[in-house]
């Protein structure tokens, strides 16, 4: 072997003046998707094919069609399901997560019925709360609510299990209460996983908000953009795939926020004590 | 240690690991079957007693014999064989273009830079955004399942590679390159190592979710498989047969998760979670 060998990089030996922070940061993160906007103009600009409308059409589309009425119409409903459906499952999961996890019995017996809901596809629910619920609004959360249940559950159980045994025997010692030790140091411990959790469940619940409203509805956006389709209003469906691929990319931002907000002490204890993320 | 709680007998107990093979495990199982059984005696009763009407939730006797009815039929394994087909074909493509990306974007710093607001803003977007898209493009056909499959799945293998390369021991790969390794050999024996088992993870993720996307364009575009079943069954009021069809879903989503676990296993035989699982100490 004669390849010249490197050990050094001199880059980092010899400092470069460089551009300040804030410049290379914004250029960097937007580089791309204005360079991909750009493509996407100037390739569509003159397209004749209705199947791809150019992109100057669409977001005339997009300004006349989600900045009217229409959003009270299909965005709000849509929103409130998902919020509703989200709720719901946050709530029961996480209780009954707490429960679940907390007792040995109880898991071992639920065990079968968890494995097999965990692994269910949940759009198959769609035909059945069809069947026992009803077309409607009740349908829809309860499908949003059922599908985002098994992975705040799961991972509430998950949580609750990784709780230091230390410190729950130290709580006991104390003379902690059940109810204060779940509220100071189980549910604290299971919190990292329960976001975990939630991040699952946000996925989950936006595509049963979307597909339980394509298949029988009479709002909401997944209604809406399969109705352009159908009409051959193709503009105006690119920007409801545009709308809803901005609405999925803000939900989990907020989700981020929300996350980080409410653990950062369990980040900084990572940071603190070298933890690999 | 042998503090005397009023309580602590029974839940402290409760949370001894089991030992493989040692009663604990041998009373989880016992419960595991006990459990089982409530949850199948329930689904027969509740029906039975009205509280639930028997047109909405058929006793489990009567799914049971829809299910026999169309066991026999090589209708129900073509769909099932459809489904797999969709599901493993839409994964493969998924996981190939991402380990592919993912060592390529994750080895060149420039790209990492560039490509990470992009690939950020791309990931949230649930693929079923795209249905109506692909209705139009593919049809009710095999394109759609695998377009709305690969589109999910690609991100989540992606994410992991990336995390994979970024957790490239520094020391090693200086190593590496002092001893002269070339850039393939050094993906080859130092970077494909560590991120095997990351994409080893996306792969588990993804294959759920890839079940989750075929059965999907089953039920909302109409493209064959157990997706389509389910909604002709529940369209013509077939309602134990699709009941019937939904416990096969079912299965077959056991079925696809315990796969996985075996190629995991399979790849990773060397790695260390996966030696202490097999050998607990």
């Amino acid at each position: 072997m004669t390849r010249p060998v490197r050990v050094t990089r001199p880059a980092r030996l010899v400092r470069m003046p460089r551009p300040p922070r804030w410049a290379v940061r914004p250029l960097a993160a937007l580089g791309l998707p204005a360079l991909l906007v750009t493509v996407w103009w100037l390739a569509s600009a003159g397209s004749t094919n209705p199947f791809y409308p150019p992109l100057r059409t669409v977001l005339d589309a997009f300004g006349r069609v989600w900045l009217s009425e229409r959003f009270v119409l299909d965005v709000v409903p849509s929103l409130r399901r998902f919020a509703l459906g989200l709720l719901l499952a946050v709530v029961l999961g996480v209780a009954a997560g707490l429960l679940i996890g907390s007792s040995r019995v109880l898991r071992t017996l639920l065990e079968p019925a968890l494995a097999f809901f965990r692994a269910l596809p949940s759009p198959v629910l769609v035909p059945v709360l069809l069947v026992v619920v009803g077309v409607g609004d009740a349908m829809k959360v309860a499908v949003i609510a059922f599908g985002c249940l098994w992975p705040v559950l799961l991972n509430t159980v998950d949580g609750v299990r990784g709780t230091d045994e230390v410190q729950l025997d130290t709580a006991r010692v104390a003379g902690l209460s059940r109810l204060a030790t779940f509220r100071h140091l189980v549910l604290p411990a299971a919190s990292p996983q329960i976001a975990a959790g939630l991040r699952q469940a946000l996925g989950i619940g936006l595509i049963l908000m979307v597909i339980s409203e394509m298949v029988v509805s009479t709002d909401g956006l997944g209604h809406a953009v399969v109705r352009f389709q159908r009409s051959f209003a193709l503009p105006e469906m690119w920007s409801g795939m545009i709308f809803l691929g901005i609405l999925g990319f803000l939900l989990a931002k907020a989700l981020e926020v929300v996350e980080r907000r409410v653990l950062a002490w369990h980040h900084g204890l990572r940071r603190a004590t070298g933890a690999r993320p | 240690m042998t503090v005397a709680v009023p309580h602590s007998a029974g839940t402290r107990a409760a949370r001894v690991p089991a030992r493989p093979g040692g009663t604990g495990a041998r009373a989880d199982r016992l419960r595991g079957a006990l459990g089982a059984l409530g949850l199948a005696l329930a689904f027969e009763t509740v029906p039975r007693t009205g509280l639930v009407p028997a047109e909405h939730l058929p006793p489990l006797s009567t799914v049971l014999a829809a299910l026999a009815g169309r066991a026999g039929d090589a209708a129900l394994w073509r769909t099932v064989g459809t489904t797999l087909g969709g599901w493993a074909l839409g994964l493969l493509l998924a996981v190939v273009a991402a380990v592919v990306a993912g060592l390529v974007i994750g080895s060149v710093g420039v790209l990492r830079t560039a490509t990470a607001s992009t690939i950020d803003f791309l990931r949230p977007i649930p693929s079923v955004v795209f249905i109506p898209l692909v209705v139009l493009l593919f049809g009710a056909d095999l394109g759609a399942t695998l377009f709305l499959v690969g589109y999910a799945c690609f991100w989540l293998v992606l994410i992991q590679v990336l995390y994979g390369v970024r957790d490239v021991d520094p020391v090693a790969r200086d190593a590496a390159r002092s001893a002269g390794l070339g850039p393939v050999a050094q993906v080859r024996h130092l970077v494909w190592p560590t991120v095997l088992p990351y994409a080893v993870t996306g792969l588990r993720l993804a294959a759920s979710v890839a079940l989750v996307l075929t059965v999907t364009a089953g039920l909302v575009i109409g493209s064959p498989g157990l997706g389509r079943e389910i909604w002709l069954a529940q369209a013509g009021a077939d309602i134990p047969g699709m009941y019937a069809l939904i416990l096969v879903t079912g299965i077959l989503g056991i079925g696809v998760n315990a796969l996985v676990r075996l190629a995991e296993r399979r790849l990773l035989h060397w790695h260390v979670s996966v030696r202490r699982e097999v050998t607990p100490r």
